[in-house]
C-alpha cells in the first residue's frame, strides 16, 4: 500500500498508460481526450454555428464516460492515495522558477501564482488560464489530436502526421517555456 | 452498464495521471527545460509498448469486446495543420501546464480553477470550428 501512496516512477506510469490505451481499443473505443471538447461543443449547440459540430455525438458517449472516470480518478487520488509528498523536481528547475518569483515550488501539483485564488481573480491571471486553455483547444483541433491522440496513439501506430504534430507540440512548448514565460511572469 | 467499463478505465487513467505527477504544471515546465527524464520516460515507455501492442493487434487481427475488428484510421496527409496546430497546442500546454486529459483529472483532484482552463479549451475548440474552412489544412 505504501508503494501506491508514493509518487509513481516513469516505468510504472508509462506502461500503465499503454494499458489504458489497450483497454480503450479492446472496449471498442480509442485513446483521444481532446475529441471530448468537440463533443461538448456539439452538445452545447455548436452545430447551429458550423457543420464541424454536426455529427452524431451520441456515438462519443463512451469517451465522455471516460472523462467522468478521469475526474473520479483525480478525486480518489487526492482523497485516498495522496501522501502530501513534494514533487521531486530538478533543483535547477526550482531555482529558475524562484528567479521568476514563484514560491513553494513543487510543494503541491500546481503553482498558486497561476492557479491560486489571488491569481484567478486578477485580470492577468484569468487571461493566462483562458488563453492557455484556448490555445490547447484550438491547437488540438487544428492538429487533429492532443498528447493522447498524437503522442501516444498516433506514434504507437507509426503515423508520420502524429510525429509532425509532436514536433509542433515541442516547438510551441519550448517557445512558451524559454521565451514567453519569463516575459509573462 | 455498457458504459461502466469506460468509467473504470477513466478512473485508472485519472489515478495514473495523478500518481505519475503528469497533472503537475511543474513537471511540464521541467520537461520543456530538459531537466528531468520523468516525462520522457513516461511518454517513451508508453509509446514503445504501444507500438508493440498495435503490431500485435494488427497481426493477430484481434477483435474487440463486441467482436468487431480493431481498426486504426490513418491520419490525413499534411504538414501545415500538424505543425501549426501542434505549435499552438504546445504554447497552451506549457502555459496552462495541462493537456485535455489532465485538465479534467485536476478538477477531480480539487483544483477548481482548471474549470476556467476547460472553458478556454472549449472556446478554442469552438473557434476552430468557426474558422476551419478558412485555415490551411
Amino acid at each position: 500500500m505504501d508503494l501506491i501512496l508514493e509518487p509513481w516512477p516513469w516505468y510504472v506510469a508509462g506502461p500503465a498508460i499503454a494499458l489504458v490505451m489497450f483497454l480503450l481499443l479492446y472496449f471498442g473505443g480509442n485513446f483521444g481526450m481532446s475529441a471530448n471538447l468537440r463533443t461538448m461543443c456539439a452538445i452545447a449547440g455548436g452545430d447551429k454555428y458550423t457543420d464541424f459540430f454536426k455529427f452524431d455525438w451520441k456515438k462519443q458517449k463512451w469517451n465522455l464516460m471516460f472523462v467522468v472516470g478521469a475526474i473520479i480518478g483525480g478525486f480518489i487520488s487526492a482523497n485516498f492515495l495522496a501522501n502530501g509528498q513534494a514533487i521531486d523536481l530538478n533543483p535547477n528547475t526550482i531555482t529558475a522558477l524562484e528567479d521568476l518569483g514563484f514560491q513553494e515550488v513543487g510543494e503541491s501539483y500546481l503553482p498558486g501564482e497561476i492557479f491560486g485564488r489571488e491569481a484567478i481573480f486578477s485580470l492577468k491571471g484569468i487571461l493566462i488560464l483562458i488563453g492557455g486553455g484556448l490555445m490547447v483547444g484550438f491547437g488540438s483541433r487544428y492538429a487533429g489530436g492532443c498528447t493522447s491522440g498524437h503522442a501516444i496513439s498516433g506514434l504507437s501506430d507509426l503515423q508520420i502526421p502524429s510525429l509532425i504534430a509532436v514536433i509542433g507540440f515541442f516547438i510551441g512548448g519550448l517557445i512558451m517555456t524559454h521565451l514567453l514565460i519569463p516575459i509573462i511572469f | 452498464m455498457k458504459y461502466l467499463k469506460f468509467i473504470l478505465a477513466g478512473v485508472l487513467f485519472g489515478i495514473i495521471m495523478a500518481k505519475g505527477e503528469i497533472i503537475s504544471w511543474y513537471r511540464i515546465y521541467e520537461m520543456f527545460r530538459f531537466e528531468s527524464f520523468h516525462m520522457y520516460g513516461i511518454i517513451g515507455s508508453a509509446v514503445v509498448l504501444g507500438i508493440l501492442m498495435v503490431q500485435i493487434i494488427k497481426r493477430t487481427q484481434l477483435k474487440d469486446i463486441q467482436g468487431s475488428s480493431i481498426t486504426f484510421n490513418p491520419k490525413d496527409k499534411s504538414i501545415i495543420r500538424y505543425l501549426v496546430g501542434g505549435t499552438i497546442f504546445g504554447l497552451g500546454w506549457a502555459l496552462a501546464g495541462a493537456c485535455p486529459g489532465p485538465m479534467f483529472v485536476l478538477v477531480g483532484y480539487g483544483y477548481l480553477s482548471l474549470l476556467i482552463v476547460i472553458g478556454g479549451a472549449l472556446l478554442g475548440t469552438f473557434l476552430y470550428g468557426l474558422l476551419k474552412s478558412r485555415l490551411p489544412h
